[in-house]
Order: structure tokens, then sequence, then C-alpha cells
């Protein structure tokens, strides 16, 4: 299973929003506000082919770093951390490789999503998507968010960032 | 700021106001790649300086901020609520480079704030990437990769399916009053129903082919459940051919049906009514009358599903015209131009862009809204004169019930004028008028029939 510290997991289990920052054509920082879902080994984001210069950005750079930064997000968990990994996007068919493969988990963090899904025909592109597989390598993290101390700083064993 | 096709808050140069609207975040997340090649982020505390245009960072410990290179600086917001999800959502990036790891110099900037540009408007705004990374995907794949609806919902939006109610109460109202008359056979009545639908689906179907092509649907961003077309070929969910293709057959159906009915009843009345019927309908939006384009939308649907709906299915009854389904039928002539007329409004705007002049794009705000009151209470005036003259039976005065409700969409129009998402509230009141009216006066000629069949 997964490596990343106890309370990052925590952090990822509840948050709403993540900022997920990949690399932009010309190699700037480019961040997007997601909501992150965790299996306990991966981190997973999804995204609308309407917003998906993400995914153009991610299949050209694999590179990405999630931040979990706002305690609002957090449901009150002022902890922060940043994961930095490599990420793959699944693509094959936008219309059901994101049900197959996160919706339990993002039904588990955001049950309202049920009454969007019933209302697949009014927005029916919002509902074609990619998801955005991230294999975490290194994690920052920031116990009560005070990012005036050092980060306490782990990484992957080898086998996993492979 | 303003709002472009491809997003909410397009990249710009950062101006002051960029750096006040930062100030209203709680902190920013700073963005740098890494000599690795791995972005990497921290938040941080901050003061903005909207006069000197730079933000003041606070320096992270352990982590110096990187003076060689580009940074991304963000505020992300978000309020969960819980069960039902979350709203506030906004967010603004800023980019640009640091001297001494504090003092962030913004040169450009990128966001989206939910409250100046709704989710659904951003969507729409993003349409065309989402056609562009699927086209992509698909040359990428070597297959054609397409966004789907299952059929039934596919039919449903193509079709506009859930407009038929507007058929529906001219038909039946014509077989009522047949029915008034002596005059009923329940299967033309249905084969009319049915025919009358199609004719009604058909013309749904070209309008988007025409709309589409006028590139009056494609301009415009912000549809509703009421407007704006069923956009299935600007979301690439059908292609135009396809459409059109559809058009046909939904025409050709509603053809044989008609000419099936023409020749059960050996009526010519009824087969120019249907060939009127039909003509209004393709000159609706079809080159080279464009009726709609013109701002005479309203008058042709006033007629097709007025007169032409409601005679029509009366002639299929008695094989004969009269005055009273006639005048009768002016009321859901005129309530349906109207829901047209609502559902206008919120278009006007790319309708205008796209050389559809229809009455919202020609008139003010205040003409638009005085106009709804007059027609919808020539519509109710219809019903009180017609009683009151003998033309029509005395319990249709019940649908008189009904006036409030058109006063409710006249001050709701008043309010959410220029907001095309609040404004669907009123739009759907406005369609419940013709459905009650309707529906009211059905009961009223079914109280009629059935106490002309008590007094024999």
């Amino acid at each position: 299973m997964g490596w990343l510290p106890e309370p990052v997991e925590r952090l990822l289990d509840v948050a709403l929003v993540g900022e997920l920052t990949v690399v932009g054509r010309n190699g700037r920082p480019i961040t997007h506000p997601l909501i992150p879902l965790y299996d306990g080994e991966r981190i997973y984001l999804h995204s609308s082919t309407l917003f998906s210069k993400k995914l153009e950005h991610i299949k050209r750079d694999a590179h990405v770093a999630l931040a979990l930064t706002d305690p609002i997000a957090m449901k009150g968990n002022p902890d922060r951390a940043t994961v930095q990994g490599t990420a793959r996007v699944i693509e094959e068919d936008p219309h059901s490789d994101w049900e197959r493969l996160i919706l339990d988990l993002w039904r588990k963090k955001e049950p309202a999503i049920n009454d969007f899904l019933k209302a697949r025909v009014a927005l029916p592109l919002f509902f074609e998507r990619a998801v955005i597989e991230i294999t975490p390598e290194r994690c920052l993290f920031w116990a009560g968010g005070d990012t005036d101390r050092a980060p306490v700083e782990t990484r992957a064993s080898r086998e996993v960032a492979a | 700021m303003a709002a472009n096709r491809s997003g909410s808050i397009p990249a710009h140069e950062p101006a002051a106001a960029d750096l006040e609207r930062l100030s209203g975040y709680a902190h920013v997340v700073v963005s740098w790649v890494d000599d690795d090649g791995y972005p990497t982020s921290v938040a941080t505390a901050f003061e903005a300086d909207a006069q000197r245009g730079t933000v003041t960072l606070t320096a992270p410990a352990a982590m110096p901020i990187p003076t060689d290179r580009e940074l991304s600086v963000m505020g992300s917001h978000i309020h969960p609520q819980p069960g039902i999800g979350y709203d506030q959502r906004r967010y603004l990036q800023l980019w640009g480079r640091t001297a001494d790891g504090v003092t962030f110099s913004p040169t450009r900037a990128w966001g989206w704030d939910e409250n100046e540009v709704p989710f659904f408007e951003y969507s729409e705004r993003s349409v065309p990437q989402s056609r562009r990374y699927l086209a992509a995907l698909s040359k990428e794949k070597g297959r054609t990769i397409r966004p789907r609806l299952s059929l039934f919902w596919l039919a449903l939006r193509t079709t506009r399916l859930p407009f038929l109610t507007a058929t529906a109460v001219p038909v039946l109202l014509g077989i009522a009053v047949a029915a008034s008359d002596g005059a009923f056979t329940w299967w033309t009545a249905l084969l009319t129903l049915i025919g009358g639908s199609l004719a009604h689906l058909a013309i749904n179907v070209t309008n988007d082919v025409f709309d589409t092509l006028s590139g009056a649907d494609d301009a415009n961003t912000t549809p509703t459940m009421y407007s704006g077309g069923s956009r299935v070929v600007v979301y690439d969910l059908v292609t135009i051919r396809g459409l059109a293709w559809l058009a046909l057959a939904l025409f050709g159906g509603a053809a044989a049906i008609g000419l099936a009915l023409v020749a059960i009843t050996g009526s010519m009345t009824l087969l120019w009514i249907g060939v009127a019927g039909i003509a209004v309908g393709i000159a609706y939006t079809a080159p080279p009358l464009k009726l709609v384009y013109r701002g005479l939308g309203e008058i042709a649907v006033a007629i097709g599903f007025g007169p032409i709906m409601l005679l029509g299915a009366y002639v299929v009854q008695t094989g004969r015209l009269a005055w009273e389904p006639f005048v009768l039928s002016l009321v859901p002539g005129i309530l349906i131009a109207l829901i047209l007329f609502v559902n206008e409004i919120p278009d006007r705007r790319s309708d205008a862009d796209a050389g559809k002049r229809t009455l919202p794009v020609r008139f003010a705000p205040d003409i638009v809204r005085t106009g709804y009151l007059v027609a919808a209470i020539l519509a109710f005036g219809v019903i009180a004169g017609g009683a009151a003259v003998g033309l029509l039976p005395w319990p249709t005065l019940v649908a008189l019930v009904a006036l409030p409700i058109a006063l409710r969409v006249h001050s709701g129009l008043k309010v959410h004028y220029d907001s095309p998402y609040t404004l669907m509230a009123v739009m759907g009141t406005n369609v419940s008028l013709n459905l009650v009216v309707g529906g009211l006066l059905l009961a009223a000629y079914v109280v009629t029939i059935v106490a002309m069949q008590l007094t024999g």
C-alpha cells in the first residue's frame, strides 16, 4: 500500500480542494484547484474535457505537485502538505473510464455528486472526464500548517517511485 | 474584468484590481519548478500592494523561493456546503518573478470567480477546449472519441421533447371543441396528436440545424434548460448532417400522418392547414424567410401553435372550420408565442451577434416587459370576450384564475431580466402558464360536454 505519512493521508481523505501544479509548455508552473481522491496508494484527480488544458500539460511533462493548504477545504484540519509525483492521464474512454475508476471515491467524499450525475443530460461535456493518477514520490508536511518551520520530508522507496 | 470564450477571466497583464482581489484570499500557494523538474508548492502569508503592483510573500522556512525562475502565486477559495457540494468558488493565479525571494512582481494573471461568471457559463465558454482536446485525443488514439449520451437522453435533448406540451395543449383543445360539437373519433384524435407532435419536434430540430449553421447556438454561452437550443451539435453529440436527416424524417412522419388524415377525412381544408403548418415551421428558421431572425418568430409560433394546430385538430374531427375553435386557438397561440418571447431574452446577446433580430434583441427591456403583459392580458381578454359574446362556453372563464401567473412572470422579468440563470425560474413559470390555462380550458370543455350529455 501507500507510504505517505498518516497525517497526509488524513488530509487527502477529507480535502475538497487541492492545488495541482503542472509544468506548462514553456516550463511555467500552472496551478489548478481540483478535488483530490485517494485510494491508500495513489492520488486521483479528474478533469472534464471542458477544462482539459492541464491534461495536455501533464501528457507533455508528467511531473506534478499537489498542495493541500486550505483548512476550510480540509474540514478544519490546519495541517498542510505538498506531494510531488508522476502523473498519468487515463483517457481511453472519457465517457466512462472515470466512473469505473474513481466514482466510488468521489461519491464517498462528495455525496452531492449523485444529484449532478442524475442531471448528466443537462451538462454532458462536464461528465466527459479524464482521470489523473499520481504516484507520490516525495512529500513535504507542515504540522499545524506552520510554514515558518521547515517541513518534514518523506520520500517513496525507489521501487514505489519507479 | 471581462470574460472571453476560452475561460473565465482571460490571461492578462495584472492590474491594481487583481492585487486588490488577491487581498481577499486567506493565503497564497507559491509554486515553481524545481531543478529536478518537479513543481513544488508551499502555502504562505502575503500582503498585496495594489499601488506598487507587488506581493510581499512571507518566506517559508527551509524553502527559499527561487529568484531565477518564474513563480505562480495562487489564491483559491471554496465554501463547503455539507451534503450539497460547495459554492463561492474562485481562484486567482499570478505569474511573475521575485528578485529577493520575498517581493513578487506579477506579469500575468488568470482566474475564475463563479460570482462573476457562473459555473454553467464558464463551462459553455470552455466547449471549444473540449472539442480541441477530443479531436487531438482521437488523432492520438487513431479512433474517433466523441462525447456520448444514452439514446434516451440524446433523443430527449436533440428533439427537446419536454416542449411537446406546447403541442398537446392546442391539439387537445381542438379535439375537445370538436367533441363539444358532437364529433369525436379516438383514433383520429390520437393520430392528430402524434402527427402534431412529430411536426413540432421536426421544427425544433430544424431550428437547431439553422441556428447551428448561422452560428447563433455556438455564440450562446448562457443557454438554459428553456433557451439556447438543444446544443447537441455544439457539444458534438450529433453531427449537423445527422440532425438534418432527423428533421427530414420527423417532417416526413408528420406529413405522412397528415396525408393519412386527409385521406381518411377527405378534407381539403385539412390539407391546406397541414401545408401551412409545415411551411410556417420551415420558414421559422430556414432561409430565405428566416422569420425568427426578422423578429417575426412570435407571429409564426402564434399561428402555428394557435389556429393551425387547434383548427387542424378540430377539422380532423368535424371536417369543417368554425369560429369557436378559431377564437379559442388565439389563447394557446398567444401564450406559446410568449414562451418563445421570454425564452429569447437570455439569448438576446448571442442572437444579436448571429444576426438573429428577435424582439428582445430589437426592443429595450421595458418595452419587452410591457409587451409581455399586454399580450398575456390579450390572451385572457380573448377568453373573457369569447365567453361574453357566447362564442366560448362560460365554464372557460375558469381559466381567468391563471392571470396571477402571468403577473408573476411579468414581475419576474423586472427582477431577473439580465440574469439568464435566475431567469430560468421565470421561464418555467411562463411555461406553466400555458399548461395551466390549457388545462383549465380543457377541463371547462369536459364540463361542458358532460353537462350537454346530462341535459340531453
